[in-house]
């Protein structure tokens, strides 16, 4: 064991780009970085590099031909209508050059990470830019092109056969991970995200358990929208712990998307910096209880990239690091450097003041309806009580 | 929709003078819960469900019961006349005959051959495909004025975001019949350009995208 845990980066990182006026930016993953850096929490020996992934470590998830198209479209040479039949050239997924290579990096990251916790070099790791939990086996989706979860879950059980726990808490659903795995026993997927009754992709109803094999080992907590800090923990804790305790993984792998906070432009969910101090350090937690520590940390969706990406992406490194999260002021030196670059006011503490939340008029209602949906959640794990 | 495109065309049948017993035995082998009585030319004559051969058969609280009444003809217990529907009906059609007569399930019949039934559970079905929530996307409500010239005022801004809408439903506004509710789900995950455009263009959108003030 050379160290607690690996921060997976190389600018590679960074080329995945659809456009500047796209929603998804991977600035975000150079600003958590940076703001690591600043904070004198990440040296230069736990930086691990990553790898390109293979066309046949691709291939563990999706289909060749899907790989082919993608490939032929990272050099401008997919037609329009070719791209449709697998969701590219679309608002969402628009092609762009290289867009092959960058996307088969974000999975060598997490390859990379799974490799440094399983080989025993680390306890954890986490790759920001990876978490493209939309992407199915032949089709692009929802901004994620390779699916670096479902990727590296394949890879886990194939080389180390071993059980994962992937516990989501990306404000989306986590469908392609979901359905990558349904009839899978060995792999237990645990999404909590804003009910898709309002929001994309629409599914990640609490009713969808897995089937064959597999039924029991999908888990959904799709909350209400207008969702705050307090139920979202309560269901959130109560569940991941349950969960952990019936499934009792080898191996977690979290994807932590920044998407529920109340500054997030594309979601209805109104949670601040609160819960990305928790939820870091419940998985952090669970992993020494059930895994000797192995956990690996993903990326994810998050489109305020400038006050909320950032420290809640550190805020996972921060608990890899040193068992709980950061408090008191944000580094003056990245402030500056990026505060002139955003169009926002940059926060100033780690923490966020409680007054940006809005008053939600029907927070009871929704906070009885989210304890509903937790006891049905929990029906088959937890039968006595 | 026409009630051809989402009827059942394997059909379990029974004759007139087929036994209550064989019906129960059907009923609980195929898990349905009607069987349309047809005579030899495929005529239909009468229609059971599970509850009138529950009904004829002996209570389970009595275990020495004499299940000879089970023998007899299912033409002794079954529904006659049967209401029935034609493969080129329109779906919106027949469910008001399901609300209205309370079935939950109807024969289809051409030229007197029965072709086909239709569910309550088919109907909800094609509810399922209507709403549009089977396909991945993101759900906006519009609320309009009733009047002509509204949906392709709306669905052309939509379309200048190049969003692909994969449903769209039209309710009547319950407080205010001057207005109408205009449900979306398009295909995107980022429904934020559309939802500005739409604010913009002074339409006034319904939960959960009525509250902009926590976005910005």
């Amino acid at each position: 064991m050379t160290g607690k845990a690996a921060f997976i980066y190389s600018d590679a990182l960074l080329n995945y780009h659809f456009h500047p006026d796209h929603p998804f930016d991977q600035k975000r993953v150079i600003l958590t970085k940076e703001l690591v850096e600043a904070a004198n929490q990440l040296h230069p020996n736990e930086i691990v590099e990553p790898r390109m992934a293979t066309e046949n470590e691709l291939a563990l998830f999706h289909d060749r031909a899907y790989i082919e198209a993608l490939k032929k479209a990272s050099k401008g040479h997919l037609s329009e209508n070719e791209g449709l039949e697998f969701g590219l050239g679309t608002e969402d997924t628009p092609m762009f050059l290289g867009m092959h290579e960058a996307s088969a990096y974000l999975v060598g990251g997490s390859l990379t990470a799974v490799d440094t916790v399983l080989e025993g070099d680390f306890y954890h790791a986490v790759n920001v830019g990876g978490g493209l939990h939309h992407g199915f086996n032949r089709r692009a989706s929802g901004f994620c092109i390779y699916n670096d979860g479902a990727v590296a879950i394949k890879y886990i059980r194939k080389k180390y056969d071993l059980k994962v726990l992937y516990v989501d808490t990306d404000a989306h659903h986590g469908d392609g991970v979901q359905w990558a795995f349904y009839d899978d026993p060995n792999v237990c997927t645990f999404s909590i995200h804003e009910t898709g009754r309002y929001l994309f992709p629409g599914t990640g109803n609490v009713n969808e358990r897995g089937i064959k094999e597999g039924h029991g080992y999908a888990f959904n907590l799709p909350i209400d929208a207008f969702t705050e800090n307090e139920s979202f923990l309560q269901g959130y804790e109560t569940a991941f712990k349950e969960i952990a305790a019936f499934f009792k993984p080898d191996v977690i792998i979290t994807q932590n998307g920044a998407d529920a906070h109340c500054f997030d432009p594309l979601t209805h969910l109104c949670a601040t910096m609160d819960i990305y101090e928790r939820i870091p350090a419940l998985a952090h937690e669970l992993a020494h209880q059930y895994c000797n520590g192995k956990w690996i940390a993903l990326g994810g969706g998050g489109y305020d990239i400038w006050r909320v990406v950032p420290r809640a992406w550190a805020q996972v490194w921060n608990v890899m690091k040193t068992g709980k999260p950061a408090k008191g002021n944000i580094p003056v030196t990245w402030l500056k450097k990026w505060q002139e670059k955003s169009p926002v006011t940059l926060p100033a503490k780690w923490q966020d003041h409680s007054d940006i939340v809005p008053t939600i008029p029907r927070k009871a209602d929704i906070t009885e309806k989210n304890g509903k949906l937790l006891q049905n959640l929990l029906k088959y794990t937890n039968p006595i009580k | 929709m026409l009630v051809e495109e989402i009827m059942k065309t394997q059909i379990i049948t029974l004759s007139p003078t087929a036994s209550i017993a064989e019906a129960l035995q059907l009923l609980q082998k195929h898990r349905i819960r009607h069987i349309p009585i047809v005579n030899e030319t495929f005529n239909i004559v009468g229609i059971v469900s599970d509850r009138d051969v529950r009904d004829a058969s002996p209570s389970i609280f009595y275990r020495d019961a004499d299940k000879s009444e089970l023998e007899n003809d299912i033409q002794s217990i079954m529904s006659s006349p049967v209401v029935t529907i034609h493969p080129l009906d329109f779906v919106e059609e027949i469910a008001r005959i399901f609300y209205d007569e309370e079935f939950a399930a109807l024969p289809v019949v051409k030229e007197n051959i029965l072709v086909g039934m239709v569910t309550e559970k088919d109907m909800l079905d094609t509810l399922i495909q209507l709403t549009g929530t089977n396909v991945q996307g993101s759900h906006i409500e519009v609320k309009v004025p009733h009047q002509p010239g509204i949906l392709p005022e709306v669905t052309s801004i939509i379309g200048g975001r190049k969003a692909n809408i994969i449903s769209v439903l039209v309710y009547p506004c319950t407080d205010d019949p001057r207005f109408k509710i205009l449900v979306f789900r398009i295909q995107t995950m980022n429904p934020m350009p559309v939802i500005h455009d739409l604010r913009n263009a002074g339409f006034e959108l319904m939960w959960p995208n009525n509250i902009s003030e926590p976005k910005l």
